[in-house]
């Protein structure tokens, strides 16, 4: 028997949304978020529409049935009912969007917020444009003053980060329990400090929590402006540090 | 101007005028009746962008139809390039009125930074207003001698030779400032020089069309893309410079550069190249949606047949153009992360990060639907149905692709989701999906897939394949060319792959084991493209391509798509080479699978002709749809390019002190782009409308 392509349709996309979650939290153990299913059911909806509207003959299965209901004479019953269905049925789903919950609304925070081109530390100012790590020659002309750059710079985060940090780097310090929103960074994560430059760091580690830009507010971040309890230099060694210790590369662009 | 744009300009220059009343002086910046000075800047620089972009798009369109016609003896061809450059007439005036409009407003609005630019661009300002004079006398002249310059009677023997001379010229001067043996200025970069060489080739190579009549008024078009190309980087210049200013005193402040200097800014050609393939694939789709209006409207078989026919060539175009567009915009993003990593970080980790968002969404539907129109369109050709089959499969290729393309990094969270992945803003899955590696291996899944729709498109009434042995000499020769250019481009890369030094990307020496893979799968390529080529020439052809797009796919999706995590991870500044070798692949398969189906399917027997004109009507306004994405697409890209400099004017240069210095929310983003699309294509109606009533006339 021929299933109608409107029903397969329907089927398609209901298989494809209980996959998804299924997935996700069955599989995988973390549920997909909803901002994120929206986009994909939009997605498997348009090209559901697509696939079967490509050709006339499976666009008639899916148009006739509402042509048919809307205008078909044999179809006054049910058209009745669905047009007094409909109404009541939007009502609904409009009042399950827009009530107000307990759950804190949907936010998009910058993971990596916008950088301003110059700031204010330590006495003076460093410009974002043109700022570098000062050690980060020793690496190739004076591999041995490196290396002693990098080991104060695992004392100093050893001494100062790692209780949020982690002592692996990963983001799961002692005190991470204490913070929800958002956790400490995991400075091994690919596209985490692999992604930046080092003065963005500088920037980052300085400034704080307090020093992040109002565009992306409200930060919640409890990370301690370090330029009042650290040094310049500890500060670009701690970085140094950090990529060692990850194997990641600090971004940079050659000309 | 004709007398619609006389008038349009006279009644916007008054209207300016008059109001001028209005102003308050306020030092640095001045308002205009209440309005943010940022956003009436915003309004008339986009619209006039969208006209700028329609009158730069339309030419290349219709110069390349006419070109293919006159070549091929389609007198159809040539009738659309007219009908084309018919609405350019209307938009010139809208184009011209708002640039001027725009200018007054910049002179009134920001006169300081106004007088800025005008400083350091004064020469380039008076070249502009020049070059309109050569675009405007091309195009007239281009429009208005369409009959008269049609004979194919050729002149004398001396013309030819005359312009074989002279285009010969201009290729000498053009291979001398490419290899750097004319002007050895620093800004004079290798993309500058590649850049302006290309201008100076197309320049040239005009010269030997002039063998008839009909071969100089190609020309005139060919030089009508000139000097609009020409316009469009000046005022490129501009723009570019006000994000990677140079020549200026870093103290001050103050410009103490030459002109030529600020002119080659860094941004000036990865901006321009983008610009231009943008602008061919709005004109498409511009073309399209003008085409769709008419086949609507359509009273008769005949006008529906024309305008779907129109329609499809449109779409062609603007596909053509897309194709290379997202490789266009990498180039650009890296080249302005190159120079500032600040507008870098801003761009797609920051502030901008969900703009990318909202562009892949839109950039992803126009792929779908251009594939969408081909796949509805494949209903009116006899034969197509044997490849019915194929279209879920490719949708649900590009639905993937689509899908993980507009994946973000960081998720919109609510509360509880937040809490559930233990306050993290990265879920431990979908992450992934959001990096680098990913979105550049689907987007070249994307293009693949759509490449293979109009490839059945093509093939769609076409039935058994020609022997290219018993097409001879032209076929090998065909197939031959394009297998070369192929093994060039790809082949160049990897010999600079075996050479680099991971120094020279700030990576320790032990990293090159993950260069060369990469340089390894290069070379694999190059042999595939040789044995693609081996079978075509021993009438495999069809396996040759099946062989070869089965291996691109590997090499350009499967491949780096896992192997960039692993360089992202242990070699980053690597990554960016490998998007590079992904681009020249597919861009080396696609130009030699396309050439070789060229001379395939040249004799194949016909299952029956397109009926054209016997299209659903929904493919209609899937053109329609396209030309409201592309033009939703322009308006946002160009907030972001422009956006990037936050609350600088120039950047690192001249402030914002402005009360609208603020970069403003995705809303009021999304407002403005909104607003100038609507204007913009409410405009175009009319333009549309204008010229259906010169048509009648």
């Amino acid at each position: 028997m021929k299933i109608p392509g409107l029903i397969k349709s329907v089927v398609i996309i209901w298989a494809a949304w209980y996959g998804i979650v299924y997935l996700f939290t069955d599989l995988l153990g973390a549920p997909i978020p909803a901002s994120v299913m929206k986009m994909y059911m939009f997605f498997i909806i348009i090209g559901v529409f697509m696939a079967f509207t490509a050709d006339e003959e499976t666009a008639e299965e899916i148009f006739g049935p509402f042509r048919r209901l809307l205008f078909d004479r044999s179809h006054r019953v049910l058209r009745s009912i669905v047009f007094i269905v409909i109404p009541p049925l939007v009502f609904m789903v409009t009042y399950e969007i827009t009530r107000p919950t307990l759950d804190a609304p949907v936010e998009l925070r910058a993971v990596h917020p916008a950088p301003p081109s110059s700031f204010m530390a330590f006495g003076k100012s460093f410009n974002m444009l043109t700022l570098e790590n000062p050690y980060r020659s020793l690496e190739r002309g004076k591999p041995d003053k490196f290396r002693e750059a990098v080991n104060e710079g695992r004392t100093v985060y050893y001494t100062n980060c790692f209780f949020c940090h982690g002592d692996k780097l990963e983001g799961k310090g002692h005190f991470v329990k204490g913070f929800n929103n958002p956790a400490p960074a995991n400075f091994r994560e690919v596209g985490a400090i692999g992604q930046l430059q080092e003065s963005f760091l500088f920037w980052r580690i300085a400034v704080g929590g307090p020093g992040l830009p109002n565009e992306g507010a409200p930060w919640a971040s409890p990370m301690p402006v370090w330029k009042d309890f650290l040094t310049e230099d500890q500060i670009w060694k701690v970085i140094l540090f950090l990529y060692d210790y990850t194997g990641h590369r600090p971004r940079t662009f050659g000309k | 101007m004709n007398r619609t744009g006389q008038i349009l300009a006279t009644a916007i220059f008054l209207s300016t005028i008059t109001a001028g009343v209005a102003f308050s002086a306020d030092g640095d910046y001045q308002t205009y009746m209440g309005f943010s000075s940022r956003n009436i800047i915003w309004f008339v620089a986009q619209t006039h962008l969208y006209f700028g972009a329609f009158v730069l798009g339309v030419p290349i369109f219709a110069v390349i139809m006419e070109y293919a016609g006159y070549r091929r003896g389609v007198l159809q061809l040539d009738d659309l390039a007219y009908e084309f450059t018919g609405l350019l007439s209307v938009a010139f005036a809208f184009t011209s009125a708002l640039g001027g409009l725009f200018l007054f407003a910049l002179v009134y609005l920001y006169p300081t930074f106004f007088s800025y630019m005008q400083g350091a661009f004064t020469e380039t300002m008076l070249l502009y207003a020049l070059l309109f004079f050569g675009e405007t006398f091309t195009l007239y002249i281009y429009y208005y001698g369409w009959r008269r310059f049609s004979s194919t009677t050729k002149w004398p023997t001396w013309s030819k030779y005359s312009g074989y001379a002279i285009g010969g010229v201009f290729a000498v001067t053009a291979l001398l400032f490419f290899l750097g043996v004319i002007g050895d200025q620093p800004y004079l970069t290798g993309e500058v020089r590649a850049f302006v060489a290309a201008l100076l080739l197309l320049a040239g190579g005009s010269f030997l069309l002039l063998t008839n009549n009909k071969g100089m008024h190609i020309w005139f078009g060919v030089w009508l893309n000139i000097f609009g190309t020409l316009i469009m980087m000046v005022a490129n210049s501009w723009a570019s410079y006000m994000m990677s200013p140079t020549g200026f005193n870093p103290d001050t402040g103050v410009f103490t550069g030459s002109v030529m200097e600020a002119f080659f800014n860094p941004l000036l050609v990865p901006l321009g190249v983008h610009r231009i393939l943008g602008n061919i694939a709005f004109g498409g789709f511009l073309a399209g949606a003008y085409a769709a209006v008419r086949f609507i409207g359509a009273e008769t078989d005949k006008e529906r047949a024309h305008y779907d026919w129109m329609g499809y060539t449109a779409n062609l175009v603007g596909v053509a153009g897309l194709i290379p567009l997202p490789f266009a915009g990498y180039y650009l993003g890296r080249e302005v992360y190159s120079h500032s990593a600040v507008m870098g970080a801003n761009m797609m980790g920051g502030d901008f990060s969900f703009t990318f968002i909202l562009q892949a969404l839109l950039v992803g539907s126009i792929f779908l639907i251009a594939c969408y129109y081909l796949w509805t369109g494949m209903t009116r050709i006899p034969g197509a149905e044997r490849y019915r089959g194929w279209v879920k499969y490719l949708n649900s290729f590009i639905l993937i692709g689509f899908a993980i393309w507009v994946t973000p990094h960081n998720m919109p969270l609510g509360g509880a989701e937040v809490s559930a992945m233990g306050g993290s803003q990265y879920h431990p899955t979908l992450k992934y999906l959001g990096l680098m590696p990913a979105k550049n291996a689907v987007v070249n899944l994307i293009i693949i897939s759509t490449f293979i729709s109009f490839l059945l498109y093509r093939r769609a009434n076409m039935k058994g394949v020609s022997s290219i042995v018993k097409q001879g000499a032209t076929a090998r020769f065909g197939i031959l060319l394009a297998t070369l250019f192929s093994f060039l481009i790809v082949g160049q890369y990897a010999i600079y792959l075996l050479a680099l030094d991971p120094q020279e990307l700030n990576l320790t020496s032990g990293k090159v084991t993950y260069i060369l893979p990469v340089a390894w799968l290069l070379l694999a390529t190059c042999v595939m493209f040789a044995v693609t080529a081996y079978l075509s020439l021993i009438d495999k052809g069809n396996l040759g391509q099946y062989l070869l797009m089965g291996w691109i796919i590997i090499s350009v999706v499967v491949f780096p798509g896992y192997f960039g995590f692993i360089v992202m991870e242990k070699a980053n500044p690597f990554l960016r080479n490998i998007a590079v070798a992904q681009f020249l692949q597919l861009i080396g398969a696609i130009i030699l699978v396309s050439v070789i189906d060229l001379f395939l399917y040249a004799k194949s027997e016909s299952t029956g002709s397109i009926r054209w004109g016997r299209i659903p009507l929904r493919s209609q306004y899937a053109l329609l749809t396209l030309c409201i994405l592309v033009t939703l697409t322009m308006g946002l890209m160009g907030y972001v390019r422009s956006g990037l400099r936050t609350d600088w004017h120039i950047y690192g240069v001249m402030r914002d002190i402005s009360v609208d210095s603020a970069t403003p929310t995705n809303f009021d983003m999304t407002l403005m782009v909104s607003v100038t699309t609507l204007v913009f294509l409410f405009a175009i109606a009319i333009i549309f409308w204008l010229s259906s009533i010169a048509k009648k006339g």
